[in-house]
């Protein structure tokens, strides 16, 4: 099998994603926009969670749904593929990224056109869909706000719902400034800082792309299986534009993302908005069953590695993700490392656990994902579908290839650990040689001594203190106890 | 009952006091603990980076060990969370009887022997760390909070942003260094802010990451294990000072 591409460029895999984080977390701007704004998302989030009585009940619901959906997924699938088809619309099955952008990018060239208007999507992001049609000649014009300044600003996204978190309101007036005139009306003159003279500035901008732009291109947070609906849910409305205003709509989703059926949506409509931006519910929510008429409608189901993921019976749930982004927005490496380290579309906790499984673990960045977490367990707390993040972590961390020295490491702690004899005479060594471990440790372990002191080695272990005293503790000295 | 202490292997090299105090607080609650002498590690660094047949080698040897007791004390969040989250899915058939009879030293106390005054006595100032795997891995909500309320003497400060992990997660400290130490930073900064005297957590291996940059920082703050503030008594206070003060 090629290797599954997730749309990020070569340079950021080629590290592993702690040398990606040790840069990025020297970067004290980035530090400060994503603090601020994952701080300020995760508080909403938790306020809104916490008026909910039966939250937990709504999140066990939503497990229970996803589960049954994958595991009859041939099913759902076969019947959405009727009813999309019975309303009108084609259905096209894409096994991997190549064949859906060559899939789209022969849509597009059959209508003519050489502009296409896209609904923020995290499917088309993953596929690269922008540079593929680009090299068929094809522009694609992002038009969520967040969007729109990557693009513009020659970039990469670092968050599933705020793909430009890593930008703050001067940043972006500088982008708008400089780059929008490239793409089409300017940025109007004296533009400030202002966050309503930004969304106007970008409103305008779009206003003109909306009208003239026969094609468009949208993703799908969920597609129910009984009547054959997409649904996307957002908070700008330009995605509703897109979605009703253009000729052709062809949309690239995800095979995980279909529900059954419409009552299992209500589920999901409380959980997504409250997770992902904080709201209660999110201000537009668009649905639409196969074509209307004097339209055309594209349905493209995206594999690209999925059916690998659920083949594997721990790491299979990491396809009940819904793309709210609270595990980032709690994430404490995320929050220091940034988005661009993770190397891929899907950064923060379920990117660690998604692009290993998507992409597999050649690559040394592939590989150090599972260990781009200290299992702090924050993730699966807020996941709206209960994805045991650490879990799949732990489990990937035993299917990957382990350094040299690590495993030898590990194979003689234990043999120690083994038997109990051997620990105590390996405390006995250590506690005999403890005035002579240095300050600063050399080799590998200098990563603990570079910042912190070690603790002191006591001069008695405890099973040996035990063995000693019988484990009386009168009026003796208790020893060890300086650090 | 019958009831043992599994130390840890990182309290029984590193961290002696800390067992000594276990023993000394649960004997003073008349509970006679018994220190069975083949354990050795939970497995949860073998397990946590990926050397899993490792911890289910161990997890089996734990469940020999502590088998035949009624209840199996452990004075670490940690290494409690590792027995009762991942032993079922390591080895169910061999741990299934023993996990559910594992305690962390707060639920023993408070669960099992319903208690939230263990008679302590321990004049400082104190903030508390919940750490990751006793707060979501073990879920000890308050517990920890209710017995040092009750110590005499003791001032609680709240720590800001306590629920946030410090940033050791095991290996991850030495693997990802960087992110591991700008969490540590963060979480000193929070200590500091307290003005405590002392840092406290149910956890050892994550006080030995933020004693270590409190050290390195030369903040004066000390660490103490939930075990060693509750075992602290008029009489044993002066020792245990003097020996933490001896360079
Ligand atoms: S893993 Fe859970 S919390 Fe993270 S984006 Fe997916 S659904 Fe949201």
């Amino acid at each position: 099998m090629s290797r599954t591409f997730l749309g990020m460029p070569g340079r950021a895999l080629e590290r592993g994603f702690p040398a990606n984080a040790a840069v990025a977390v020297r970067d004290s701007q980035l530090r400060f926009n994503l603090r601020k704004a994952t701080r300020t998302i995760r508080g909403k989030r938790a306020a809104v969670v916490a008026e909910l009585p039966d939250w937990e009940g709504l999140r066990q619901a939503g497990k229970a749904i996803k589960d049954h959906t994958l595991r009859n997924l041939d099913r759902y699938l076969e019947q959405l593929e009727a009813a999309v088809t019975a309303a009108g619309g084609h259905v096209h099955w894409a096994r991997d990224a190549d064949e859906a952008n060559r899939i789209v990018a022969d849509l597009v060239r059959a209508t003519g056109e050489t502009e296409v208007v896209k609904v923020k999507s995290m499917a088309t992001q993953e596929i690269g869909l922008n540079e593929a049609l680009a090299a068929e000649g094809v522009t694609a014009y992002e038009t969520d706000l967040a969007e729109l300044i990557v693009q513009l600003g020659d970039d990469w996204p670092s968050h599933i719902l705020v793909p430009a978190i890593h930008r703050n309101r001067a940043e972006i007036r500088e982008i708008f400034q400089e780059r929008m005139g490239e793409w089409g009306r300017p940025a109007p003159e004296h533009l400030t800082d202002d966050p309503r003279a930004l969304a106007e500035a970008a409103r305008l901008h779009l206003r003109e792309r909306f009208l003239s732009t026969k094609v468009a291109i949208s993703g799908a947070n969920f597609m129910i299986a009984e009547t054959g609906t997409l649904v996307v849910l957002e908070s700008e409305g330009n995605g509703r534009m897109c979605l009703t205003l253009p000729r052709t709509l062809i949309s690239v989703v995800g095979i995980e993302k279909i529900l059954p059926t419409w009552r299992d949506l209500e589920v999901f409509l409380q959980l997504l908005p409250r997770s992902s931006t904080g709201e209660r519910m999110n201000p537009y929510t668009s649905t639409w069953t196969g074509a209307t008429e004097g339209q055309e409608f594209h349905l493209v189901l995206l594999d690209n590695g999925r059916t690998g993921v659920l083949a594997d019976e721990v790491g299979r749930q990491a396809l009940r993700c819904i793309r709210c982004s609270a595990c980032l927005n709690v994430c404490p490496v995320y929050e220091r490392a940034g988005g661009h380290a993770y190397g891929s579309v899907y950064p923060g906790p379920i990117g660690a656990i998604l692009t290993p499984q998507l992409r597999g673990m050649g690559s040394e960045l592939d590989r150090s994902l599972p260990y781009a977490s200290s299992l702090c367990g924050a993730c699966y707390e807020v996941c709206p579908v209960a994805i045991d993040i650490p879990e799949v972590l732990v489990d990937l961390r035993a299917k990957a290839r382990h350094p040299r020295a690590e495993r030898l490491g590990m194979a003689a702690a234990g043999w120690i650990f083994n038997r109990p004899e051997r620990l105590a005479l390996a405390q006995r060594a250590g506690g005999r040689l403890r005035r002579f471990v240095p300050k600063r440790l050399p080799g590998p372990m200098s990563a603990w001594t570079d910042t912190r002191d070690l603790p002191d080695i006591p001069r008695e272990s405890f099973r040996d203190w035990w063995d000693r005293t019988g484990g009386r503790t009168g009026t003796e000295r208790q020893d060890g106890g300086a650090r | 009952m019958r009831v043992a202490l599994f130390i840890t292997c990182v309290n029984d090299t590193l961290f002696p006091g800390t067992g000594k105090a276990t023993v000394t607080l649960l004997r003073r609650l008349g509970v006679d603990v018994a220190f069975p002498r083949a354990q050795t590690c939970c497995g949860q660094m073998h397990v946590n980076t990926g050397y899993r047949e490792e911890g289910v080698r161990l997890a089996r040897h734990f469940a020999e060990v502590f088998g035949g007791y009624d209840a199996v004390v452990v004075p670490s969040g940690s290494c409690g969370a590792m027995v009762r989250e991942q032993y079922p899915r390591l080895a169910p058939a061999a741990t299934g009887e023993v996990v559910p009879k594992v305690y962390e030293l707060s639920e023993f106390l408070i669960d099992v022997l319903g208690v939230t005054d263990v008679g302590a006595y321990f004049p400082h100032r104190v903030t508390y760390h919940p750490t990751c795997h006793s707060l979501r891995g073990l879920h000890l909500g308050d517990r920890p909070l209710r017995l040092l309320r009750n110590v005499r003497g003791l001032e609680l400060v709240p720590l800001p942003g306590a629920e946030e992990c410090c940033g050791f997660g095991g290996t991850f400290a030495v693997k990802n260094p960087a992110i591991s130490a700008a969490m540590c930073a963060d979480k000193v900064g929070n200590v500091m802010a307290t003005g405590a005297e002392v840092l406290c957590a149910a956890d050892n291996s994550c006080l030995m990451h933020i004693g270590g940059t409190l050290t390195r920082q030369k903040t004066g703050v000390k660490i103490m294990h939930l075990a060693e503030i509750l075992a602290a008594t008029e009489a044993a206070e002066v020792t245990a000072t003097i020996e933490r003060s001896a360079p």
